[in-house]
């Protein structure tokens, strides 16, 4: 895991101070709302339905225990015993006081954590595989390069005033598992024929109220000039971005409006003139971040079997662990989707848990998953059953990764305040409705958003549902078809919405036609893709 | 009737006007009538309260009921964490929001 | 005309008011001129030579094409001053002067106290820009 040194520490504790300071003069009447807003949002701090919400950056989604421990007692002892886990990445809380804002990235800062950047018109947290690291189909770990975007970004004098948020995402492999073509930048790290490491660029994906597929508009930017080319695509849309309709400021509009041809072009010029200002960290940086991400002791020779003699352990793994790329060693997501729960949402006990678990059986290391779930990459498969027994135990054994259960819903109206309609009941109530039936579903990822934003990714999911308010009562509308992996797709609306009991009795019957129609060992949306939308329509309409 | 409602600056919780400071509580919410741009703005200047804005409400036999759905969630809580609220022991609580 | 608050030259002030890029083109002997946000920096640079003062108006703080723009002109070499006019807060400071900003006329004038620890709060930065100071990296591997 990459460590401060020095300078990076400094950073983070003076922006404590800078925070403080911004918010004492808020406090005395210094500066308005309007221009405190925006200085908030820099740090993460927005004002929410119910108080201040703090999203704090979890780079890359990599966490140590004592990082994760320190969520947890963040969660007791300045918000309300628990915090929400998003999909990017990210973990927010959701009742905190702007007075106690400072302290906690004081507290923040004490583990190399800070909020920097989590929201705002500026670059934000960089997110990644889950599995970085241990995946056995990666290129290389991804992370090093996120790491080498976050200091990049952070506090990037040209990029601080964008038109718009700016998200990135890095990838390593060709299995897409950060939803990497719906980012405004989207890297893939690959190898070329000559076994040199390069940046593939996917620029303007997005998904909000105009979804958009990031088209690839270099596929292969050579290592050492990978942050040069990031410079440049930045300068062209902070050039060139529309900022009269803050609908249409983000990247992809740009990229659409402009075409990939003339877009690409103008970055490319940008691109031969940044070259000459040596901007570039030399490649001895990557190395030395390089070097912190190097593989932990692994034990040669551990023992490669699991027992799988009780069912339930059996059920689990199957489910929620994933091939590691060492003998002996097996990646396991640990679900926040307990059927009827509140998706994403840990209490600090829990949290603490985690990060325990983490120590003891993870090399000390955790992930954060963009469907708001936590990973332990590193797990020896003699310890396995040990570990699932204490998750079970204290609520977080649920057997249901990619399974309808396990859904991603963004806040939704119960706390945010841009949001039409609730997200949570949703999902609760479909989690409860499916339990029983998930298993034999299989794999069917379910995305809820509480507006057009999309927080909750609805597009992309194989099934998603969009909160709309209609004439004040809430209303919820189907989409099929959405993928988020390496076949990215954008999901279509089957029709008329429904009311939150209606949504939930739609969501069943999508289901049967998808399990009446299918062949061999189809997915959902393998059946969706091969039968087209009629059948789903009369189902739901006729 | 027309209220008022805001957050608090320092803690961010949510207040409504009552006429002559902003309470925690919907139901001691007064109606304005034409006053509350100036009301508004002199609250806002003072910074006894952020972010602060009129809205749509009636009065009927349970109280003061905020006419959209998202100030009836303010005015309570998250309606899927009923031990959050501002009415922990109603569990019928979040039944008023809908 | 908002005053010069904040100066980081020894040279003396052009008095002009800067005229508008158009104008620019046609008055061969003006020696300031005003960049608006839409205006295209890079069409100043075949002049830089005879330019002593560049205004960049910031109409509202949230508008950030001024950072590039200062940038591309230090990028050509201009070495005149490059002054940040309009809606410039305290805590947009050390950004602009990143970005290759020597002089500063805020609207509205900013609390003195607060505009020098704005200036020199972060002691080390991660990006090289215009303005001269080394990256971390560089310090890292220097």
């Amino acid at each position: 895991m990459y460590k401060y040194d020095s300078y990076d520490q400094a950073m983070v504790d003076t922006r404590v101070e800078g925070f403080r300071d911004q918010v004492r003069r808020r406090l005395e009447g210094h500066i308005t709302e309007d221009q405190f807003k925006p200085l908030r949002l820099m740090n993460g701090l927005y004002l929410q339905l119910h108080a201040y919400m703090l999203r704090v950056a979890i780079p890359y989604g990599t966490l140590s225990s004592a990082q994760m421990r320190m969520l947890g007692d963040i969660a007791d002892k300045y918000d309300r015993g628990y915090g929400h886990f998003t999909t990017r990445q990210n973990i927010q809380y959701n009742w905190i006081k702007l007075e106690d804002a400072a302290d906690i990235l004081a507290d923040l800062a004490s583990v190399e954590m800070h909020a920097i950047q989590t929201s705002g018109n500026c670059i934000r947290n960089t997110t990644s595989d889950q599995y970085a690291g241990a995946a056995a189909d990666e290129v290389v770990d991804p992370r090093p390069y996120a790491e080498l975007i976050r200091q990049w970004s952070t506090f990037h004098p040209e990029f601080s005033f964008l038109p718009r948020k700016f998200k990135m995402a890095v990838i390593a492999s060709d299995i897409d598992r950060a939803a990497m073509k719906l980012h405004d930048i989207g890297v893939q790290i690959v190898r070329n024929a000559s076994g040199e490491i390069g940046a593939a660029f996917y620029v303007g994906g997005g998904m909000g109220r105009t979804p958009m597929i990031a088209p690839c508009i270099n596929p292969f930017v050579p290592i050492d000039q990978f942050i040069t080319y990031s410079e440049a695509c930045l300068r062209v849309y902070n050039r060139h971005g529309r900022r009269d309709n803050k609908y249409k400021a983000r990247i992809k509009i740009l990229v659409h409006e402009l075409g990939k041809e003339e877009y690409t072009r103008q970055v490319e010029a940008e691109f031969a003139h940044l070259l000459s200002q040596n901007i570039e960290p030399p490649l001895a940086e990557l190395e030395r971040i390089k070097a912190m991400f190097a593989d932990p002791p692994f034990e040669a020779g551990a023992p490669d079997e699991l027992d799988r003699s009780d069912p339930d352990f059996a059920l689990w793994v199957d489910n929620n662990c994933l091939a590691h790329k060492q003998p002996g060693y097996i990646a396991a997501t640990i679900s926040l989707k307990p059927v009827g729960g509140i998706p994403g949402d840990a209490t600090g006990e829990q949290i603490r848990l985690m990060g325990d678990l983490a120590k003891q059986y993870s090399f000390d290391e955790l992930r954060v998953t963009h469907a708001q779930n936590i990973v332990l990459p590193h797990v020896k498969k003699a310890d396995l059953y040990t570990l699932w027994q204490v998750l079970d135990a204290n609520g977080l054994g649920t057997a249901n990764l990619d399974l309808v259960g396990d859904i991603i819903a963004c806040p939704g109206l119960d706390y945010c305040s841009l949001a039409n309609a609730r997200s949570i009941p949703v999902a609760q109530k479909i989690s409860q409705r499916l339990a029983g039936q998930q298993q034999e579903i299989g794999e069917l990822k379910l995305k809820i958003s509480g507006c057009i934003n999309a927080c909750g990714h609805h597009h992309a999911g194989h099934i998603g549902i969009l909160g709309v308010d209609r004439k004040g009562v809430e209303n919820y509308q189907l989409l099929l078809g959405g993928s988020e992996a390496a076949d990215t797709s954008l999901g279509t609306i089957t029709g008329p919405g429904f009311d939150e009991d209606g949504i939930v009795d739609a969501v069943e019957k999508a289901t049967q036609v998808y399990l009446a129609n299918r062949s061999d060992n189809e997915r959902f949306l393998d059946t969706y893709r091969r039968i087209g939308m009629t059948p789903f329509k009369e189902a739901l309409y006729g | 009737m027309k209220i008022l409602t805001g957050n608090d600056l320092k803690t961010g919780a949510v207040t409504w006007w009552d006429g002559v400071q902003w309470s925690l509580h919907v139901e001691d919410a007064v109606d304005v009538g034409d006053h509350a741009d100036t009301i508004l703005a002199r609250e806002l200047a003072a910074r006894r309260v952020n972010a602060a804005y009129a809205i749509d409400a009636v009065k009927d036999e349970q109280g003061v009921r905020p006419g959209h759905i998202k100030e009836r969630i303010r005015a309570l809580g998250p309606t899927v964490r009923p031990d959050l609220t501002l009415k922990p022991a109603d569990p019928a609580a979040g039944d008023w929001v809908i | 005309m908002a005053e010069v608050q904040f100066r980081f030259r020894d040279d003396e002030p052009v008095a002009d008011p800067g005229v508008t890029v158009d104008a620019f083109g046609e008055q061969t002997n003006a020696a300031a001129v005003r960049l608006e946000p839409g205006d295209d920096a890079r069409d100043l640079i075949p002049h830089l030579g005879r330019i002593q003062l560049i205004e960049v108006n910031f109409p509202v703080f949230g508008d950030g094409r001024g950072y590039s723009a200062a940038r591309i002109l230090r990028e050509a070499g201009y070495q005149g001053e490059l002054r940040a006019v309009g809606d410039v807060l305290v805590d947009q400071l050390a950004y602009l002067r990143r970005c290759g900003f020597d002089a500063f006329a805020p609207e509205v004038p900013l609390d003195p106290a607060d505009a020098e620890n704005a200036f020199g709060r972060y002691a080390e930065v991660y990006q090289p820009t215009t303005d001269g100071r080394a990256a971390i990296w560089a310090k890292r591997h220097g």
